[in-house]
């Protein structure tokens, strides 16, 4: 009884944001779009009547200071986080007013790339990155291990199978994060902060990691991060968000030319100008 | 004055959110439970970590817990000259009280402050995240089995702490002291009831729940790093050994 009242709920959730998605103006490029949304923590406002939108099939990055609210963003797209206010909409779906089944079903459309790549610690680099297929699909074990060799093959790892995550370097680990979200093919791969703590040329090849799976995967990325310029080549669009807003987006020429004090003060990197360091 | 009442009032405002808190959070573990209960191999796992692994701290806590009886009974008895009661005393003192008790506190000791760490740690470094971003229910992988597992497991050891407490009373009361082992075990038969047994495995089932409960709970609340994952591993074992006590209180008022 509970099972048929729940789906029922489910089904009322998803064709109420389905019915609000469709009243929307529609802008058939948009993959995710944030309608005003505000996040306060206790009394401190992270985001503030925040419009974002992020456009099917490219790879848009997210920039700004830290502490700014970067990552409560990209958590706010896969309904990890719910807005005090606001909307958020993917793929035609309000993801910020879904729970339960129906909110995992539009997470289906997700793979996500945390800043320490969150593998799971007590699992093998194997298990890890069979754990999607082994709970969400019913293949074979001797599919599950093709899929996963090719997935690890993609991001240039072979014979870690039996390595454990502390046994792996940071950029091993974000590459077998990256294996583990692009497992099955997701329409849109968040990034948070994909090369924090990587030296230069790490950080390099994790970006033509990026990029070269997008070319051949097809998915909608969004990225978080703090590498400038680095991050200008891999991008398509550019936004920067500062004290909860996005005060500028644009392609990445757009963003690198940017006459708006606090974006070019952020790019090139000088302690003069509007953004003030809290010391 | 008026400081005071602010305190107080914030505390009891605490003090009501925590325990709606930790109650929706039993609830929906519940919940979880009669609809997806996870893999039994997840299970298996937490039968094999909580009871299993305990099995050599319960054994060492029973020997010594029943040779205490057996001893301290042994001269109490022998002052009214019944030391042939001391297979009664032992057993009933063990099946009724100090097996649920001792056992579920030597399992929070070791299993539950394992799975507040496990829990907590893997909040803080965004495995649970993770486990949301797949689209996976994290209780079906993290709580659910750890329920289940802790309320089979923990009868199961209390068992094993009556029988061996038993056999530690008897090596010192019948081996040592001299006491009569037909007597020994001729007024366990006679004492022991049915209702004495069964209150003890509804202690130790609500035991291995409490444990479990408050354990997950303060594992999936952590707070931030290091210091975050060592204190909820206090609070959880403090909280579920304060439980255990509270709850076996009204538990042997009811059943009594």
């Amino acid at each position: 009884m509970k099972t048929v009242i729940g789906s029922a709920l489910n089904v009322l959730r998803k064709t109420t944001g389905m019915l609000r998605a469709a009243q929307r103006p529609q802008n058939g490029s948009a993959m995710i779009s944030l309608v005003n949304v505000t996040k306060a923590f206790d009394s401190q406002v992270v985001l503030n009547k925040l419009n974002l939108e992020i456009t099917t099939g490219k790879i848009t990055s997210i920039i700004g200071p830290s502490g700014e609210g970067k990552s409560v963003l990209l958590k706010h797209m896969i309904g990890l986080l719910k807005p005090d206010k606001g909307e958020v909409v993917v793929d035609g779906e309000v993801i910020s007013s879904m729970r339960g089944s129906v909110l995992n079903e539009a997470r289906e459309k997700f793979g996500m790339l945390f800043q320490n790549a969150a593998l799971f610690d007590s699992m093998t680099v194997f298990q890890n990155v069979a754990f999607p297929l082994e709970e969400k699909t019913r293949l074979s074990p001797a599919q599950i291990r093709d899929r996963v060799h090719e997935a690890l093959a993609h991001v240039g790892l072979k014979g870690i199978d039996k390595k454990y995550p502390d046994m792996l370097s940071g950029g091993m680990k974000k590459r077998v994060g990256l294996a583990r979200a692009l497992l099955l093919n997701p329409k849109i791969i968040l990034f948070d902060e994909p090369t924090t703590g990587l030296d230069p040329i790490i950080c390099r090849a994790i970006h033509q990691l990026i990029k070269d799976t997008h070319k051949r995967f097809g998915y909608t990325a969004v990225i978080v991060s703090h590498e400038i310029p680095q991050i200008f080549d891999i991008s398509d669009d550019v936004a920067m968000l500062y004290k909860g807003e996005i005060i500028e987006k644009g392609t990445a020429k757009d963003i690198r030319q940017s006459t708006h004090p606090v974006v070019r003060q952020f790019i090139t990197g000088s302690l003069d100008g509007p953004i003030r360091m809290v010391t | 004055m008026l400081l005071f009442v602010d305190k107080l009032g914030e505390l009891t405002l605490w003090l009501l959110r925590e325990m709606g808190s930790m109650l929706s959070f039993l609830v929906y573990a519940l919940y979880k439970i009669v609809t997806s209960p996870g893999k039994p191999i997840l299970i298996l796992k937490q039968l094999h970590f909580i009871g299993a692994k305990s099995f050599f701290v319960i054994f060492l806590t029973a020997s010594f817990t029943g040779m205490v009886l057996g001893l301290q009974g042994y001269y109490t008895l022998a002052k009214f000259g019944s030391e042939g009661m001391l297979g009664a005393a032992v057993a009933l003192s063990l099946i009724r009280e100090l097996g649920p008790v001792l056992t579920a506190l030597m399992v929070t000791g070791r299993a539950g402050s394992a799975i507040t760490a496990e829990i907590g740690i893997m909040k803080i470094t965004e495995q649970i995240d993770a486990l949301r971003t797949m689209a996976l229910e994290p209780f079906k992988y993290l709580v659910s089995p750890k329920i289940i597992g802790a309320v089979i497991a923990v009868p199961l050891l209390c068992a094993i702490f009556d029988v061996v407490g038993i056999y530690g009373g008897y090596v010192v009361g019948v081996k040592l002291l001299g006491v009569n082992p037909g007597a020994y075990f001729h007024e366990m038969e006679k004492s022991v009831e049915w209702k004495d047994v069964y209150s003890g495995i509804i202690k130790s089932i609500s035991f291995g729940m409490i444990i479990s409960w408050v354990s997950c709970y303060k594992g999936y609340y952590a707070g931030h790093g290091a210091e975050g994952v060592s204190r909820a591993t206090t609070a959880a074992v403090v909280m579920s050994s304060v439980m255990i006590l509270i709850w076996d209180y009204f538990l042997t008022s009811v059943l009594l």
